[in-house]
C-alpha cells in the first residue's frame, strides 16, 4: 500500500533510560548520523515505518534530564522543542522512561505536557520493574497526565508494535497543565506570549529562562526578553527551582496513587556487591588497569591480521593500476596519490573499531561511570574531570572521535584541556612509526626470558604520550581562565549486559565519523603531499634517468633496482626534497638529515606516511615490508662520520618527536570545528611542535 | 559545623533540610535532591571524592563541594 503520510517524532528521555536500544529497534540499519545546522552535535536520524499508510522520520534526541541543558549537545534539545519553524520540529514525541526511576523520568514529561506537545509516554525496562517488585497501574498514570502509556522492553522488543501503533494513531497534546503561573511572574510571562503570539505559557517561561539557548531568536528578540525579565523582575534560578519543586509535587501525588507496590530495597542487590568490589580502594583500581590492559593487548591482537590484509590489498592494487593504466600525470596521480592515501584511512579502521566496541561494552555495562567516579579526585588534580578518562581512552584509536566525546564534559575548561591534550596519547597512525624504529634501534631480547625488551620500549613510549598529556593539562590549568560553574552530578545506572546491537551501531558510528570527517583530509593532504614530493624543476626531472644511469653505470643494477634508484632521485629533487634540504639546519640539532626531513613533512598528511616515504627515499620501492627497510636503514652510512646513520641517538630522538608532534592535519580541522576559531589548534600546533623539537633536541644530544 | 551530604558516613540516612549554593541547588533539584526526602549515602571513592548517595531509589554521584552545599537533617 502507498505510503499516505510521512511524521516527524523525536525520542527524548533521560541517559540510561534505554533510548538508543529503542531508536536501534525502531530504525534498525536505516538510521544516518548528521549535524544539526550550524552546530556541531550529532544528529541521529532514521526512518521507520509505523502502518501501511504512515512512514516516519524519528530523530533521537540526546540524553536529557530536564529542557535546562548542562552540556553542549543537551542545548539542541530544549532550542528543537520550542521552535515551530525548525526543520526538525517534530509532530509527535516519544518520551522514554526508566520504569524503575520513574520519578526523576516523569519531570521531562510534565514540561513537555506544557510545552504543549503531542507525546506519547514509553515505560521501558519493565522487565527490571517487575523483578524489583514494582507494580504499577499504568491506566491511571495514563489517565492522570491524559497521555498514552506503553509499556516497553526495548531491550527484546516488547511493545514497539504498541509504540508505534500509538504514535501512527490520532495523538492530541495532553489537556493537561501541570506548572501554571506562580506569584509574580505571570506579567513577565504574558507580555513575552503575547509579544511572540505563542500559544503556551510554558513556552514564553522557557523563553524568559534560558533566551540565550534558544538560538533561533535574533538578537533583538533576546534584548527584548532580557529587558522584559528585568522590568519584571524575573529571577529565572528562583522560578527554575520553584518550578521543579512544584513538578515534582505533582508527580508525587500521581505517583501515591499510580504505585500499587513500591519496589524492594534489595533489587539492586547485585549492583551493590559489584559496586563494594569495582570501586573498591585497592581492587577498583587494579580492575580497571587489568581491563584497560587488557583491551590494549586484544586491540592489537585483532587488529594485526585486517591490517595486513588491507596494506596488503592496497600495495596489490596500487601496483596493478600501475601496470595498467596508461602512464600520464592524472594516472599517476590515481594510483600513486589517491589510492595509497584512501589505503591509509581504510587500514585503520580495524584498530578504530575493535577499541571503539571495547569502549562501547563499557559503557552500555554501566561500568564506564563507576571509572568516571574512580578516577574524577585523580583528573581533577591535572585541570580535567572523571569524564575526560573516556576521551583519553579513544585517543589510543583516533583523536578525531575522542576529541568529539569531549562533549559530555560540562565544564568548559575541563573540555578544553581535555580536547588540548587528547593528541598527546598514541594514536593508530603513530605505531607504524614506532614498529619500525624500535625495531631498528631496540634489540630482540626478553629480560628475564619474559619481557621482550621492544614490547617494552614500545609500551614505554604509549606511557610517555599518556605522562605528557596530564603534565600538560597540569601546565594548561593555570593557564585558562574557568569561565563557568563545574557540575559533576552524574547518574550510577545499574550494571547490565551490554546489548550487543547498541555496541555494533556505536562500532559503525565511530567509524563512520572517523572515514568522514579524517578522510577527506587526509586524501586532500596525501594528494598535495604527492604532487610535492613527484614534482619538481623541470630539467632536474627530465635528466634523472640519465643522471641516474651515469652514477650507477658501474654498479650493474636489476631493471628493478634502477627504477627504485631513479624514485629515490627524483624524491631528492622534487620540492618535498628541496623543502627537506632546506630544513636541515633546523633539524641537524636533532640529528635528522634531509631524508629525515622530507618524511617528516609527508607525515603531515598522517603520520604513518613515513614509512613509506622512507621506504621510496632509501630507493626501496615503496611496497617492501618492514624488516626489508629496517635493514636498509641499519645499513645506512652517515656520509659525513662514516658511521651507520640510524645511531640510536637518532633512533631514540626520531621516536620522541614523533610521540609529541602534533602531525595531523584532521585533528587540527576537528579542533578548530570543536573550539570555535583558529586560536586553539594553533597553540596546540605550536605547543606540541615545540615540545617535540626540544624533547628531541635534547635526547640526541644527551645521547650522541 | 552544620551537617551536610558531604559529612554523611556510609550507610547513613538523613532528610535534605535545604540548599546553600542557588545555581547548583537547581541541578541537584531536577536530579531529585527535593527538600524533605531520605538521602541514604551509599559510599566514597577511593580519594574519599566524589561520593555515591541514593536519592528515592536512584543512585547519583557527587563531588564532595556540591555534596557540601546540600544541608541534611538526621
Amino acid at each position: 500500500m502507498a505510503i499516505e503520510r510521512r511524521l516527524r517524532i523525536a525520542l527524548v528521555g533521560k541517559p540510561n533510560s534505554g533510548k538508543s536500544s529503542l531508536f536501534n529497534a525502531l530504525t534498525g540499519l536505516k538510521q544516518k548520523i548528521g549535524n544539526f545546522p550550524g552546530i556541531t552535535v550529532d544528529k541521529r536520524t532514521g526512518s521507520c515505518q509505523l502502518n501501511d499508510h504512515t512512514e516516519a522520520d524519528i530523530i533521537d534526541l540526546p540524553g536529557i534530564y530536564s529542557l535546562y541543558p548542562r552540556t553542549l549537545d543537551e542545548k539542541i534539545v530544549v532550542e528543537i522543542l520550542t521552535n515551530k519553524k525548525s526543520p526538525d520540529y517534530p509532530d509527535r514525541i516519544a518520551v522514554i522512561a526508566d520504569a524503575t526511576n520513574l520519578r526523576n523520568c516523569l519531570l521531562l514529561l510534565t514540561q513537555l505536557i506544557d510545552l504543549g506537545l503531542p507525546v506519547v509516554l514509553g515505560l521501558n525496562m519493565m522487565d527490571l520493574a517487575a523483578k524489583s517488585g514494582l507494580n504499577l497501574d499504568v491506566k491511571k498514570l495514563s489517565a492522570l497526565f491524559d497521555v498514552p502509556v506503553v509499556m516497553l522492553n526495548a531491550r527484546q522488543g516488547f511493545g514497539i508494535d504498541e509504540l508505534k501503533r500509538q504514535l501512527a494513531g490520532n495523538l492530541k497534546p495532553s489537556g493537561k497543565r501541570i506548572f501554571d503561573t506562580l506569584n509574580g511572574m505571570s506579567s513577565a510571562v504574558n507580555a513575552v506570549k503575547e509579544h511572540f503570539t505563542l500559544s503556551s505559557f510554558y513556552e514564553a517561561f522557557q523563553y524568559l529562562q534560558q533566551p540565550d539557548n534558544l538560538k533561533f531568536l535574533s538578537g533583538q528578540e533576546k534584548d527584548f526578553i532580557k529587558r522584559v525579565a528585568s522590568e519584571h523582575s524575573f529571577f529565572p534560578h528562583k522560578y527554575q527551582g520553584a518550578e521543579t519543586i512544584h513538578r515534582y509535587g505533582y508527580i508525587q501525588e500521581v505517583l501515591d496513587v499510580v504505585v500499587v507496590k513500591s519496589a524492594k530495597q534489595n533489587w539492586k542487590v547485585g549492583t551493590n556487591r559489584l559496586d563494594k568490589i569495582l570501586t573498591h580502594r585497592i581492587w577498583g583500581y587494579v580492575i580497571f588497569l587489568v581491563i584497560l590492559f587488557s583491551i590494549f593487548q586484544s586491540v592489537f591482537a585483532l587488529a594485526q591480521l585486517p591490517m595486513d590484509a588491507i596494506d596488503r590489498g592496497f600495495a596489490d592494487l596500487s601496483a596493478w593500476l600501475n601496470a595498467r593504466l596508461p602512464s600520464g600525470p592524472l594516472f599517476e596521480l590515481i594510483s600513486n596519490g589517491i589510492v595509497p592515501g584512501i589505503g591509509g584511512i581504510i587500514i585503520f579502521i580495524p584498530q578504530i573499531a575493535i577499541l571503539f566496541a571495547f569502549i562501547s561494552m563499557l559503557e552500555e555495562s554501566g561500568y564506564m561511570s563507576r571509572v568516571v567516579f574512580l578516577m574524577d579526585k585523580v583528573m581533577r588534580h591535572f585541570g580535567l574531570s572523571g569524564r575526560s578518562v573516556v576521551p583519553l581512552m579513544s585517543g589510543l584509536a583516533c583523536a578525531i572521535p575522542a576529541i568529539m566525546a569531549t562533549r559530555t564534559i560540562e565544564n568548559w575548561k575541563e573540555r578544553l584541556i581535555t580536547i588540548f591534550v587528547t593528541p598527546l596519547m598514541s594514536c593508530s597512525a603513530r605505531l607504524p612509526v614506532f614498529a619500525i624504529l624500535v625495531a631498528l634501534i631496540i634489540p630482540d631480547i626478553r629480560i628475564f626470558g619474559l619481557i621482550g625488551l621492544q614490547g617494552a620500549a614500545l609500551m614505554g613510549l604509549y606511557l610517555l604520550g599518556f605522562i605528557a598529556a596530564l603534565l600538560s593539562a597540569l601546565l594548561l590549568k593555570s593557564f585558562v581562565k574557568n569561565t563557568e560553574r563545574s557540575f559533576f552530578i552524574m547518574e550510577m545506572p545499574t550494571y547490565k549486559v551490554p546489548k550487543w546491537s547498541n555496541v555494533g551501531f556505536t562500532i559503525v558510528e565511530k567509524t563512520k565519523t572517523f572515514v568522514l570527517q579524517a578522510g577527506k583530509i587526509i586524501v586532500a593532504v596525501s594528494i598535495i603531499l604527492w604532487v610535492l614530493a613527484s614534482y619538481g624543476p623541470k630539467e632536474v626531472m627530465n635528466q634523472a634517468r640519465q643522471v641516474v644511469r651515469e652514477q650507477t653505470a658501474d654498479q650493474q643494477l636489476t631493471e628493478e633496482q634502477f627504477e627504485n634508484s631513479v624514485a629515490a632521485y627524483k624524491l631528492e629533487h622534487s620540492y618535498a626534497g628541496t623543502i627537506g634540504k632546506f630544513m636541515e639546519p633546523i633539524i641537524k640539532p636533532l640529528g635528522f638529515d634531509w631524508k629525515i626531513g622530507i618524511a617528516l613533512i609527508t607525515s603531515f598528511a598522517a603520520r604513518e606516511v613515513f614509512v613509506s616515504t622512507i621506504a621510496t627515499i632509501y630507493s626501496l620501492g615503496s611496497a617492501e615490508d618492514n624488516v626489508t627497510i629496517r635493514n636498509r636503514l641499519k645499513d645506512e652510512i652517515n656520509p659525513e662520520t662514516g658511521q651507520p646513520q640510524f645511531t640510536p641517538a637518532v633512533g631514540f630522538s626520531l621516536l620522541i618527536f614523533y610521540v609529541f608532534a602534533m602531525q595531523c592535519m584532521s585533528t587540527l580541522a576537528i579542533v578548530k570545528r570543536e573550539t570555535k576559531g583558529w586560536k586553539w589548534p594553533l597553540l596546540q600546533l605550536f605547543y606540541m611542535s615545540g615540545l617535540a623539537y626540544t624533547s628531541a633536541l635534547i635526547v640526541f644530544q644527551l645521547l650522541s | 559545623m552544620d551537617k551536610t551530604v558531604a559529612t554523611m558516613k556510609p550507610g547513613e540516612a538523613a532528610v535534605i533540610a535545604g540548599f546553600s549554593d542557588e545555581p547548583l541547588s537547581v541541578k541537584l533539584l531536577e536530579m531529585g535532591f527535593l527538600p524533605g526526602n531520605v538521602v541514604v549515602f551509599n559510599f566514597a571513592a577511593p580519594l574519599g571524592d566524589p561520593v555515591c548517595v541514593n536519592i528515592s531509589g536512584f543512585d547519583v554521584s557527587l563531588r564532595l563541594e556540591e555534596a557540601a552545599t546540600i544541608s541534611v537533617i538526621d
